[in-house]
C-alpha cells in the first residue's frame, strides 16, 4: 500500500507538466477533440505499465541481450576508471581524479540492498590501473604502481603503506595512463603509451613527416614486464615485452591461452594531417581498434603502420610514406580482431564465469570509451562489445553486448554522452561489472534467464 | 531561376542579419567564414559544440584563454600548445598543432566564430591584429 501511494506521488509529479499542457490544448480547442484526448492518456497509461517498480530506469538505461539484466550499484562516486572485485563481492575502483585527496575507492553493500557505498578511500595518487592477484591489490598512477597486502578476505591490510614495485615510467601528456595486468608467475605488465599521435617531427600537424627510427618507442609505445615483489624497479630492471602500442587501456591475461591480450587505440588525425590522401571518411573509419594477442618480443607496428579493418591488410602510415594503399612490412602482427576506428577501447575482460549462458564462456568483453575524432561525422562506440573465443581464437564475430550508457541516440560532441564505459571486471558470482568516468557510476550486468 | 532565388534570399538574409550587428561587433560574413574554417581545422579536436574532449582536447566555452587576452589567442594558432592545461579544475594534455598556414583572415574568422559561438559573447579579432602578432614572431 505504502509502494502504491509512492508511485502515485511519483506519477503525479511526472506527468503534472503533461495535464498542464493538455488544458491549455482543451481550453484553446473550440470543441473537445476526444479522439486525442483518449490517445494521450492512452500513452500516459502505457508508459506506467511499463515503469519497471524495482529501478527507476530499466536496466539503468542499458540494452543488453535477452535475459541478461543491469543495475546502478553505484553513482556520483568520481572519474570511475579501472575496477576489481575482491573474492567476496567487495569494489575497489581507481579514480582518474582524486576525490578528497583520494585516488582509490573501496565500495561495500553492507545492508545489502543492492547499493554499494564507498566505505573508505585510500591512496593519494589519481590513475587508471588496478588488478588483484595473488594476496595483493595492485594500483597505478601515471608513473608508478604500488601494491597493498590484502587479508584474507581481500581487504587493504594497510592502506596508508603501499609497496612501491614500479617509478619512473614516461607520462608525458598524451596516453599518460599506466594499465596493467598480473599473470600466473608474478609479473607485472603495465602498458607505457606513446607521448604521440603519430611521431610526427610537428605532432598532429598538417603533412608533418614522420621521425626517422622513431625515438618514443625506446621508453614508451609498448608493454613492459616487472616482477610484482621487487621493489623500485624502472626501464633498467624491466623487460621491453613488446613494441609498435601506441596505446593500451584495456588489457588482461588469458588463462585459456596462458598469455596476455591487449586493445590498441589507433592513431587519430588522417584526414586533419593528411587531407591529400584521407576523406573524412575514410578518416572516420580507420584505421582499426585492434585487439592484439601479445608474445614476448612481439612488434605491432606503430607509428609505421596502422591496420585498416575494410582492406583487411597492414597500411604503411602516411608519416612514412604511406598513401592509404601501400602495405608495411609483414614482420609486424596481425590483430586477433579489428574494431571499427576510433572508438577507444579502455576495457578488456575475458570472461570466466559461469553465470553467463555457454556462449559467453572464455570469450573477450571490451568496453569502448566512444570515440571524439570521427569528427565530422557521428560520433562511434560508447558500448560494451563481446567476441566469443573457442580454443584461444575467436570463435565468431564482435557484437555489441551493452549499449545505451551514452543515453542519447546520435553523438555529434563527445560532451553529449551521459556516461561513457571505461573499466571492466567480473564479480565472484559471474556478474560483469562496468565503470563510467563520466558521471561515475558502476553498472552490474547479470544473467536471469 | 529558383536557384536564383534561393541565392536573393540568401544574400538578404545575410544583409538583415548583418545589420543587427554594430560597428566593430563580428559581422556575420565573418561569422560564416569563420565557421568554414573552424569546421575544417578545429572541430575535430574541439568538436562540434566548443565543448572539447575529456582529458584530452580543452573546452572553448567562456575560458579566459577564449575570452581573454587576443594576442595570447593569436598566438596559440600561430605557434600551437604543447603544454597541459587546466580549466575549471579539470587538465587537458592533447598537444595543438600551430596552424600558421592559415592567412591573417581566416585566423581573424575564426576567432572571431569562436569568441561569439557555444554562448561566448566577446570583440572580433581583425585580420590587422592577426598580421601585428605574426609580424613580431
Amino acid at each position: 500500500m505504502i509502494f502504491d501511494l509512492l508511485y502515485i506521488k511519483k506519477f503525479t509529479s511526472v506527468f503534472k507538466p503533461l495535464y498542464v499542457h493538455l488544458d491549455l490544448n482543451l481550453f484553446e480547442m473550440k470543441k473537445p477533440n476526444y479522439k486525442i484526448f483518449s490517445l494521450i492518456a492512452a500513452v500516459i497509461l502505457m508508459s506506467y505499465s511499463f515503469t519497471d517498480r524495482k529501478d527507476d530506469i530499466e536496466n539503468a538505461g542499458l540494452t543488453l541481450p535477452a535475459g541478461f539484466s543491469a543495475a546502478t550499484i553505484s553513482e556520483n562516486i568520481g572519474r570511475a576508471r579501472h575496477i576489481a572485485i575482491n573474492k567476496n563481492g567487495e569494489v575497489y575502483v581507481r579514480l582518474a581524479k582524486l576525490v578528497d585527496g583520494k585516488g582509490t575507492l573501496f565500495l561495500t553493500d553492507d545492508d545489502k540492498d543492492g547499493k554499494f557505498e564507498v566505505k573508505f578511500s585510500f591512496g593519494d595518487f589519481s590513475g587508471t590501473g588496478i588488478y588483484i592477484k595473488n594476496g595483493y591489490l595492485y594500483a597505478s598512477s601515471n608513473e608508478e604502481v604500488f601494491r597493498f597486502k590484502l587479508d584474507k578476505e581481500e581487504r587493504v591490510i594497510d592502506p596508508n603503506n603501499p609497496e612501491k614495485i614500479i617509478t619512473g615510467l614516461i607520462a608525458k601528456n598524451q596516453h599518460e595512463t599506466k594499465s596493467l595486468v598480473v599473470d600466473n608467475q608474478d609479473n607485472v605488465y603495465v602498458n607505457i603509451g606513446a607521448y604521440s599521435n603519430s611521431c610526427q617531427v610537428k605532432d598532429r600537424s598538417l603533412e608533418s613527416p614522420g621521425m626517422v627510427g622513431c625515438p618514443i618507442l625506446d621508453s614508451a609505445g609498448g608493454i613492459w614486464k616487472f616482477k610484482a615483489d621487487k621493489l623500485n624497479q624502472s626501464y633498467n630492471n624491466g623487460e621491453h615485452y613488446a613494441t609498435g602500442l601506441r596505446n593500451v587501456v584495456g588489457l588482461d591475461w588469458n588463462n585459456a591461452t596462458n598469455s596476455l591480450f591487449v586493445m590498441q587505440h589507433g592513431r587519430d588525425n588522417l584526414n586533419s594531417s593528411w587531407p591529400k590522401l584521407y576523406t573524412e571518411k575514410q578518416s572516420a573509419d580507420l584505421p582499426a581498434e585492434c585487439l592484439y594477442q601479445i608474445k614476448k618480443g612481439d612488434n605491432a607496428g606503430w607509428p609505421y603502420m596502422y591496420y585498416d579493418q575494410i582492406q583487411k591488410k597492414k597500411i604503411l602510415a602516411p608519416e612514412y610514406g604511406g598513401d592509404g594503399k601501400k602495405e608495411a612490412d609483414s614482420k609486424f602482427i596481425n590483430p586477433t580482431v579489428a574494431f571499427p576506428g576510433h572508438m577507444a577501447p579502455n576495457g578488456l575482460l575475458f570472461y570466466t564465469g559461469n553465470q553467463f549462458p555457454e556462449k559467453y564462456k572464455n570469450g573477450a568483453f571490451i568496453a569502448f570509451h566512444g570515440s571524439w575524432n570521427r569528427s565530422p561525422l557521428p560520433q562511434e562506440g560508447y558500448y560494451v562489445a563481446f567476441v566469443p573465443f573457442k580454443d584461444g581464437k575467436p570463435s565468431g564475430d564482435w557484437e555489441v553486448f551493452a549499449k545505451g550508457f551514452a543515453g542519447v541516440e546520435v553523438i555529434n560532441s563527445t560532451r553529449q554522452a551521459q556516461h561513457r564505459p571505461c573499466g571492466l571486471a567480473q564479480g565472484p558470482d559471474g556478474s560483469l561489472f562496468v565503470t563510467d568516468d563520466v558521471k561515475g557510476s558502476v553498472y552490474k550486468i547479470s544473467y536471469n534467464q | 531561376m529558383k536557384k536564383l532565388i534561393f541565392i536573393l534570399g540568401f544574400l538578404l538574409y545575410v544583409g538583415s542579419t548583418n545589420a543587427q550587428f554594430k560597428k566593430g561587433s563580428p559581422s556575420s560574413p565573418s561569422l560564416l567564414k569563420g565557421k568554414a574554417v573552424y569546421t575544417q581545422y578545429c572541430l575535430p579536436c574541439h568538436q562540434a559544440d566548443g565543448g572539447g574532449v575529456m582529458n584530452m582536447n580543452p573546452p572553448l566555452i567562456e575560458t579566459t584563454y577564449v575570452l581573454g587576452d587576443k594576442t595570447q589567442l593569436i598566438n596559440i594558432l600561430l605557434k600551437g600548445l604543447n603544454k597541459p592545461i587546466v580549466i575549471d579544475g579539470d587538465k587537458y594534455t592533447n598537444p595543438m598543432p600551430a596552424v600558421s598556414h592559415l592567412s591573417d583572415q581566416q585566423i581573424s574568422d575564426v576567432l572571431t566564430y569562436v569568441r561569439n559561438s557555444f554562448g561566448n559573447k566577446a570583440s572580433a579579432v581583425s585580420a590587422a591584429e592577426v598580421k601585428a602578432v605574426r609580424a613580431k614572431k
